[in-house]
């Protein structure tokens, strides 16, 4: 005899629904994918790995790391001291202050770009004046890690306020009244309380820094083995018509949207982290 | 008056995260609204109203709200099926929906190019049909669903796993069947949530580049999308342009996020 | 080491929390700071620990004559049991009780294993022998507080403040640990007040209980006299069940239940006593519980013991003669 569960539907109505579901995942999400390592290997091993091998694409993939290694980990002091502002204190401005961290989300990563060519263009605001101290921002490496930095800002700090929020300010008062100093509070009650959203957040702050296109763009001026990171090192071989070259160049960036996936759902699985998007 | 705190770093960690935020947000931005600032009404009027900017402007809000319609009704069938139901897979299908985030752009769009060219695996097929998916708004439409989904699931997914089953178990007793349930109770519940993720996928996909340039094929007042259209004008040096199509965009961007914001706090206020 | 408030004013943005609270805490006494949630009471325990600071200009905190005002709580040697314990999740007891000796500057941080030995001796203190490897959420509440009450004292605190040191606990657990914390007190004889919005707690805990509303102090006092000689209404109602009967020619009359006399009715008098009729029985367990309607209409509830009921033989319907106490009040 069965028990009709009122609270569910028939099974054939799940059936369908999951089926429906994995249809939609496997033709939105997964074939894309595939297709990544599929392009990329159409023409064989040996043309896969030349791509990757060529000057050009490791000097994009270095490019693309350095620009993340100074981004990345100034995002994360920002993250880490705003939450702390903003949820150990009570002031004036504070909400306001936490909307403004969320900015850079709604602006389109090619206006992130052309901020920077608005400032520091050779007709931006400072553009005369670093022509004449013979400094370089736009169409180099500083420009591309500014754009980087603007695109990922809100990352760290974003995971970090609500978790922080959540768990309050009581053990910083224990450690205060059992005579703990500023740093100890920090690196011994804090940071082992924070450490997993910390991760969680830098984790989305690397993802986005090392893929990112649309910013880095416009201030990167495309110049071949100098300011291609890897994404843009991609589009440049597609545009020639490369196309086996960038697809073996992008499965270097799906694979690390693989790897960040994983740690990203294992976080989540072993610390009841709330799912939170990039 | 000096206010007195208990626990130490306040104007340290306040210091340096409003330095930090002017220095890499605020001013830049101001520096953009500034350069646009510097067109009058006039020639704002002018640069906005000219037919290859309301060309782009209709593809990128028309194929923006098609795109997050899409990604709404796709997204809340695969939340339902995330949250209620148990299979195997659930755990793969649940770290999948984040793909579109952290596959960067570049990489969706020539992906999704390949894959809905003439000659390319879904493409081909179209073609048969008479459907010219890549290089043509279908083309956008389609980047921009796959940019948006992921913000209509992670939207819906708290939402729908903080319902208590009561409320159905309630509208079951009353003798309300199944679908009759779910259509007058649980739909409306998840509304608002629907509304946030929707609107949070449309405000992603105006501004979004990488995944699009690529099968949009660009061609002007046809396939051209409005941070395109920046990026051009600013190849042309024609940087007053860009400035004030960028400001015009942020606006809009601007007041949909406060609106999401606004719709929130009506919620939880309506909640207590 | 006795605590003296001095006339301690606190505001938050427009809202009164204190209002010109002076209060003197006796050298090893056990002090409760009873009233309902908002009167103020656990804003003065947390400027006592330094925790929250008065309005500047008002008034003064003196630990054994000293005015601790300006020293930061990390130095007033205070130990501070919060509300829900703030244990330190992902440190183990041993190393919860031994945080306060680690953070010391150098060259007054005990060695190892004198930190060790004092968490042992700590840990025995507080009978949790043998849990200093367990981590916080592997323990009982009951023992939850007992781990605080050892990490507060490890650091040889001059005064104890307990934020609600029951409140997160269940019934039978609570009742345990009050009577394990009054011998407790009387064991080591450090000056401790507590924050409580449970009368009975109070009452039963306490040698001296503050009453406190609206941010200022009702009355202060030993419980029997707190209990028995209640200075105003608020706190009558607030300690303990109470009838209040309407006085036609005067300010209402506070009568507790077990304070009334019942009598036959053919032993009324007149000149002392009311005429009343009982309306309800309730007699399931040590004390009868009566609700009784008076002449003049107005319910009271009255307590007598099951002795006396048997004694009086009372039903429902049946008239009795009621002896009020004297209305005469300090």
């Amino acid at each position: 005899m069965s028990h009709p569960d009122v609270t569910t539907e028939s099974k054939p109505v799940r059936l369908l629904l999951i089926a429906g579901a994995g249809l939609i995942m496997a033709g939105l999400l997964l074939l894309p994918l595939l297709a990544v390592f599929i392009e990329a290997l159409r023409k064989g091993w040996e043309v896969f790995f030349v791509s990757l091998r060529d000057e050009a694409a490791l000097s994009a993939v270095t490019l693309t790391l350095t620009a993340a290694a100074i981004s990345v980990p100034l995002n994360t002091l920002f993250g880490v001291a705003a939450a702390w502002a903003v949820t150990k204190f009570r002031f004036k401005g504070r909400a306001l202050l936490v909307s403004l961290i969320d900015l850079p989300f709604a602006v389109s990563p090619v206006i992130a770009g052309l901020v920077w060519v608005l400032m520091f263009g050779s007709h931006g605001w400072f553009g005369q004046w670093l022509l004449a101290s013979d400094i370089k921002i736009i169409f180099a490496l500083p420009g591309i890690i500014i754009a980087t930095m603007f695109v990922t800002f809100p990352f760290v700090a974003r995971e970090l306020i609500p978790l922080m929020e959540s768990q309050g300010s009581d053990q910083e008062e224990a450690a205060i009244t059992l005579g703990a100093g500023g740093w100890q509070i920090f690196r011994r009650v804090t940071l082992p309380n924070i450490k997993w959203g910390l991760l969680y957040g830098v984790l989305l702050c690397n993802a986005r820094a090392m893929g990112e296109f649309g910013a880095v763009s416009v201030v990167s001026g495309h110049i071949r083995g100098e300011t291609n990171t890897l994404p843009l090192h991609v589009e440049v071989l597609y545009n020639e018509y490369q196309f086996s070259a960038a697809f073996a160049c992008a499965t270097l960036l799906a694979l690390l949207a693989l790897v960040t996936l994983g740690v990203k759902s294992a976080i989540e699985h072993f610390t009841d982290h709330s799912r939170s998007v990039l | 008056m000096h206010q007195r705190r208990v626990i130490p770093g306040f104007g340290l960690s306040l210091g340096f995260t409003l330095i930090y935020l002017s220095v890499l947000i605020l001013i830049p931005l101001a520096a953009l609204f500034l350069k646009a600032a510097g067109l009058g009404w006039q020639e704002w009027w002018n640069l906005l109203v000219s037919a290859r900017v309301l060309a782009a402007a209709k593809l990128t809000f028309g194929a923006s709200a098609a795109a997050a319609a899409l990604s709404s009704v796709l997204g809340t069938i695969v939340t339902w099926v995330l949250v209620r139901y148990r299979f195997p897979g659930r755990r793969l299908m649940d770290a999948m929906i984040d793909l579109p985030f952290a596959l960067p752009t570049a990489v969706a769009g020539i992906t999704l190019t390949t894959i809905y060219a003439p000659n390319g695996w879904v493409g081909a097929y179209l073609a048969q049909f008479g459907i010219k998916a890549a290089y043509s708004p279908l083309g956008v439409f389609i980047a921009l669903t796959f940019v948006g989904f992921p913000f209509v699931v992670r939207t819906l997914q708290p939402v729908l796993e903080d319902f208590t089953k009561d409320t159905e178990e309630a509208a079951a007793m009353l003798g309300a069947g199944r679908w009759v349930t779910v259509r007058r109770v649980v739909l409306p519940m998840m509304l608002p949530a629907l509304i946030t993720g929707f609107t949070l996928a449309f405000a992603r996909a105006i501004g979004e580049y990488g995944s699009v340039i690529f099968i949009s094929g660009n061609l002007p007042m046809k396939t051209e999308i409005l941070p395109l259209l920046i990026v051009s004008q600013l190849e042309q040096f024609n940087v007053p342009a860009a400035a004030v199509i960028a400001s015009a965009m942020l606006i809009v961007s601007f007041m949909l996020l406060f609106s999401i914001n606004l719709l929130q706090r009506w919620l939880d206020w309506r909640h207590r | 080491m006795s605590i003296s408030i001095q006339s301690i004013h606190k505001t938050f943005g427009s809202y009164k929390a204190l209002d010109d609270i002076s209060l003197e805490v006796p050298n090893g006494s056990l002090t409760a700071l009873l009233g309902p949630s908002g009167s103020g009471k656990t804003t003065l325990l947390r400027i006592v620990a330094g925790l929250e600071f008065a309005d500047s200009g008002s008034g003064k905190i003196l630990f054994h004559g000293e005015n601790v005002v300006n020293v930061p709580a990390g130095k007033r040697q205070v130990g501070f049991v919060f509300q829900n314990y703030a244990l330190f999740r992902h440190m183990t007891v041993a190393q919860n009780i031994a945080f306060g000796l680690t953070v010391l500057p150098r060259n007054l941080k005990p060695t190892a294993k004198a930190i060790r030995e004092r968490v042992q001796e700590l840990l025995h203190l507080v009978r949790l022998d043998g849990l200093d490897l367990r981590r916080p959420d592997e323990l009982s509440g009951g023992q939850r507080q007992r781990v605080a009450l050892a990490r507060a004292l490890a650091i040889r605190p001059k005064v104890l403040l307990l934020d609600e040191p029951f409140g997160a606990l269940d019934a039978q657990v609570r009742k345990d640990l009050r009577r394990w914390l009054r011998v407790f007190h009387d064991e080591i004889g450090l000056t401790t007040l507590f924050v409580t919005h449970d009368q009975e707690e109070a009452l039963e805990l306490a040698d001296q209980v503050v009453v406190m509303r609206n941010a200022r102090i009702e009355q202060v006092g030993p419980p029997q006299q707190i209990y028995d000689k209640p200075r105003t209404p608020f706190v009558y109602e607030f300690l303990g069940n109470v009838n209040k009967l309407a006085n036609p020619n005067g300010p209402a009359q506070y009568v507790r239940p077990h304070e009334i006399e019942v009598k036959f009715a053919a032993e009324f008098d007149p000149s002392l006593d009311r005429l009343a009729v009982v309306q309800h029985l309730f007699s399931a367990g040590p004390v009868a519980a009566l609700s009784v309607r008076l002449d003049d209409g107005q319910f009271l509830e009255v307590e007598i013991t099951r002795k006396q009921l048997d004694e009086l033989a009372l039903s429902e319907g049946d008239s009795v003669a009621l002896g009020l106490p004297p209305t005469d009040r300090e």
